[in-house]
């Protein structure tokens, strides 16, 4: 209960302090994440409010799964911005996948703001049980 | 569920240190969230004739949201479904929050009710509240005498 608390603030955490920066000077948030894990799959669920597919980009290298999403602020003609409680700006996650992925398997979608990565977890990695036999 | 009602219009001392607050607070601890700011955060962009607030709320049903405008009082309501596990799953990360919401917002102006309008795309939801025709300014014309 107090970790969904934590989260209902709606406080989006700024990722300035990674590594390496970008060129440009926009702001770089880190998108809450759900992740769930099934013998057949792994699926991420991000909040990227302000993002369509168009500007959503999702690779996995090696075993690093990256997020990355660009947001333009938006304007509104005639109106200055009087006060505000969120900043807008890109997304910025990675992820280390423990798991073997069937890369070419790899679902993503959009919807509401909301990206849903399926990664399917490849034949070799499924648990198998080996049968025994009387011998 | 929160309820709070704050201010917009004029200028607010406590606004601008609880901003520093919570921004200073985002740079000292680090990967520690914020807790100043409620759910769903808000912007307000304002002209002469109306308001327009963005807010972002990923991952709703628009059905979910409920909004109401009674004189200069915004009022948005909510629930934000938690996601249920399929057999044989299990959780590695929950952060995304769940559960209902409530937040109401003092307008700077009287809102006329029927023009107001609301859409929601991408997991954002914007409403534009127009200023009521009797609650704009009049202008006195000086004479001399």
């Amino acid at each position: 209960m107090e970790k969904e608390k934590k989260s209902m603030t709606g406080t989006k955490e700024s990722a300035d302090s990674v590594v390496t920066e970008k060129t440009k000077n926009t702001a770089t948030y880190i998108p809450s994440v759900d992740i769930s894990e099934s013998k057949e799959q792994l699926i991420i669920f991000a909040d990227i409010p302000g993002a369509s597919e168009n500007d959503v980009k999702v690779t996995l290298d090696n075993d690093i799964l990256t997020i990355d999403a660009r947001v333009t602020p938006e304007t509104i003609n005639g109106h200055k911005m009087t006060y505000r409680e969120y900043g807008v700006g890109d997304y910025s996650r990675a992820f280390t996948i423990n798991e073997v992925i069937d890369r070419d398997r790899i679902e993503a979608k959009i919807k509401d703001g909301v990206l849903r990565v399926v990664l399917p977890k490849a034949e070799a990695a499924k648990p198998k049980t080996i049968p025994i036999t009387k011998g | 569920m929160l309820r709070t009602t704050r201010s917009l219009s004029g200028w607010n001392p406590w606004r601008d240190i609880d901003r520093l607050e919570h921004e200073m607070g985002n740079l000292v601890s680090g990967l520690g969230r914020s807790r100043s700011v409620q759910f769903p955060p808000i912007n307000v962009f304002s002209s002469e004739d109306d308001v327009v607030i963005t807010s972002e709320i990923p991952g709703i049903d628009p059905n979910d949201i409920d909004l109401s405008v009674t004189g200069d009082t915004l009022t948005i309501k909510g629930n934000r479904k938690p996601r249920e596990l399929s057999e044989g799953q299990t959780w590695h990360r929950r952060e995304r929050g769940t559960g209902s919401f409530y937040r109401s917002v003092t307008l700077p102006f009287n809102v006329d009710s029927k023009k107001v309008e609301a859409d929601y795309t991408k997991g954002v939801l914007k409403i534009t509240l127009p200023r009521a025709d009797a609650d704009k300014p009049k202008k006195i014309t000086v004479k001399t005498v």
